[in-house]
């Protein structure tokens, strides 16, 4: 008898799971994107399921909201053309199969040996901290005096992705083209004017 | 009956994990490895806010470093975008085959 809580946990975890696995056979870039958008989801979905409200929020607007569409627009910017292969060949497709099977068994073992000595179960004596404490601990103000505030990470992260989006924007903004490319058309359009004012005045 | 623990969690995220090697190990464009890097990232935060359910000693920080990683990957995203574009313009393809102009 598999209770409602098990049922969800197992809807959750097939959708998260076999929506991965599909990422890493699709070969189109649109469709491993919107792959990645369910996995997100059940991912999300499951931050719900263990009760973090605030966490799970988070997920759908940045990661759905932001990343997922950053993603998009980079997938949409840089069309492959049409003979040019998105994943490996055969030889790669053996190594990379045995280098995440090996990877995933590996974590297993070293997961449920660590997990086996205390097998701890939902704790709902102690109350499961919502938005309030995490933003108080963000501010440096821990609501029990032993616990360490957050200010710090906080403050540092935030700088890092202001500087982290204005340096993308450099990066990523419309160039000109050096003088020497561009000459052609410079060339081409500049006499127009010059002659056009030059005749008014 | 059955009851979901910590190691059902913990099997998930392993399993999210090695997607997330398999995708950057077989994709050759440069986006599809990005994507792998978000399941790694995923994987992880996974495990953090599992963690925080399950110990109770855990409880604030498992949320503060999954949000702490949100952020991060977003960074991360962005400035990987920012750079497949250029590498976009001056190759005119994103395969990461052809990245080796910094090879000797």
């Amino acid at each position: 008898m598999m209770s409602f809580e098990t049922v969800m946990f197992v809807i959750l975890a097939t959708l998260t799971g076999g929506s991965s696995v599909a990422v890493v056979l699709s070969r189109q870039m649109v469709r491993a994107a919107v792959w990645l958008l369910i996995t997100l989801i059940g991912v999300s979905g499951l931050y719900f399921y263990l009760g973090a409200e605030f966490l799970g929020a988070t997920q759908l607007i940045v990661y759905v909201g932001g990343t997922l569409v950053l993603v998009v627009f980079g997938v949409m910017l840089t069309e492959p053309g049409k003979t040019e292969r998105v994943t490996v060949g055969p030889t790669g497709w053996c190594l990379a199969g045995f280098l995440s099977a090996s990877m995933f068994f590996l974590l297993v073992l070293v997961m449920l040996n660590s997990g086996k000595s205390s097998s701890p179960a939902v704790d709902k004596a102690t109350e499961w901290p919502g938005v309030g404490p995490i933003g108080l601990a963000f501010l440096g103000l821990p609501q029990s005096p032993n616990q360490p505030g957050y200010l710090l990470p906080f403050e540092l992260i935030s700088v890092h992705l202001l500087v982290v989006l204005i340096g993308a924007a450099y990066l990523a903004r419309a160039k000109r083209k050096p003088a020497s490319e561009a000459g052609g058309t410079v060339v081409r359009v500049e006499p127009v004017p010059d002659a056009g004012e030059g005749e008014s005045l | 009956m059955i009851v979901v623990d910590l190691s059902a969690f913990l099997v998930l995220s392993a399993f999210l994990f090695s997607c997330g090697i398999a995708c950057i190990a077989t994709k050759r464009n440069a986006i599809g490895i990005l994507i792998g890097v978000e399941l790694v990232l995923n994987a992880a935060n996974l495990n953090f806010v599992a963690a925080a359910r399950y110990l109770p000693s855990f409880r604030l920080e498992g949320q503060i470093f999954a949000i702490m990683v949100i952020v991060m990957a977003a960074a991360e995203a962005a400035v990987a975008l920012a750079i497949f574009l250029n590498f976009y313009h001056t190759h005119t393809t994103i395969d990461v085959e052809s990245a080796s102009d910094l090879q000797g």
